[in-house]
């Protein structure tokens, strides 16, 4: 992995105007072509559903902003693991680790708000406290929380490590959701893709429109980490700059401190001879 | 359209979600960008 680590920056031209490069245009206009895909298909061309009638057009959204959120937190569990055990304590791995965690938080509070829009329309109440619904807001405030460790005072090594042990076992949550709705009786439905019997029970249209959203959120949670993680490796860079110019400037009052201390124990001196 | 306020509106959100997070990483890219050296800059 390709990192910018803790090495004291030169003083050089800066001349790119941001993080984009031809991957993350290519990742980006992908995204855009596919979410319009999403709208065409999620509000237009999708049919309705025979008990749930034009709410279920929420699916599209609901479901794959959940699905990338499981597996940012995959990705933010793997990329700490990978830090702590390697050897060479890349922080790539770490800024990956934070990126993902990022996205996959944000796409846990739009799935938390579609679906309380989606339980107004189909249970009349935009909350309950049932077992998928408390766990995922549980998973929210969780990483919440590895958000918030990320942010602590210390050194970009201190970060790493705290963060990576609080993303490795917050990631445990995700079982804990997904079969929350088979370990308790939940309000909430039980998986409609894949429900063990391996029949998918979904119109075909329908079954392509929620294929269309997982594309089209995947896309931007690969354009999004890469952007993400390159604006982290600059400001870790700009932060080692600071320090440095700080350690520069004490060691540079030291010494003056020094130099006129010489001076005061030489004049001293010279007043005792006279 | 029936309930057309939630759908509408749950998309509205949703977009408007994903638009807030790319502007703020471009913007902050490119503010940080003007001030590290392109050496630094291992996407280019």
């Amino acid at each position: 992995m390709t990192t910018t680590e803790s090495k004291p920056t030169s003083v050089g031209i800066s001349t790119a105007t941001g993080t984009g490069s031809r991957g993350t245009r290519i990742v980006g206009i992908g995204t855009i072509i596919a979410m319009g895909w999403l709208v065409a298909f999620g509000l237009g061309f999708s049919p309705e559903d025979r008990d749930q009638g034009e709410a279920v057009r929420l699916l599209y959204v609901h479901v794959p902003t959940i699905w990338v959120a499981y597996l940012a937190f995959i990705v933010t569990a793997v990329a700490s693991a990978t830090y702590l055990l390697s050897k060479k304590k890349s922080l790539g791995w770490d800024r990956l680790a934070g990126a993902s965690a990022e996205l996959g938080t944000a796409f846990v509070a739009v799935t938390l708000v579609i679906g309380a829009l989606w339980g107004r329309l189909t249970w009349g109440v935009f909350w309950q406290w049932d077992a998928r619904l408390t766990t995922t807001a549980l998973l929210f405030v969780t990483y919440v929380g590895y958000l918030a460790v990320r942010g602590l005072e210390g050194s970009h090594r201190q970060r790493a490590r705290r963060s990576a042990v609080v993303g490795l076992l917050a990631v445990l949550l995700l079982p804990l959701v997904h079969f929350s709705v088979v370990l308790w009786r939940s309000l909430h439905q039980t998986a409609t893709i894949n429900d063990g019997d391996a029949d998918v029970k979904m119109d075909g249209l329908m079954l392509f429109s929620l294929f269309v959203g997982v594309v089209a959120f995947t896309l931007f949670y690969v354009w999004y980490v890469m952007h993400r993680t390159r604006v982290m490796a600059m400001d870790d860079i700009l932060d080692d700059r600071g320090l440095d110019v700080a350690l520069a400037a004490r060691r540079a009052e030291a010494d003056e401190g020094r130099i006129a201390g010489s001076f005061s124990d030489a004049a001293a001196a010279g007043e005792g001879e006279i | 359209m029936e309930d057309a306020g939630f759908i509408l509106g749950g998309y509205a959100l949703t977009f408007a979600a994903v638009v807030l997070m790319a502007w703020r990483v471009m913007r902050t890219g490119r503010r940080l960008a003007k001030r590290v050296p392109d050496a630094d800059k291992y996407w280019l």
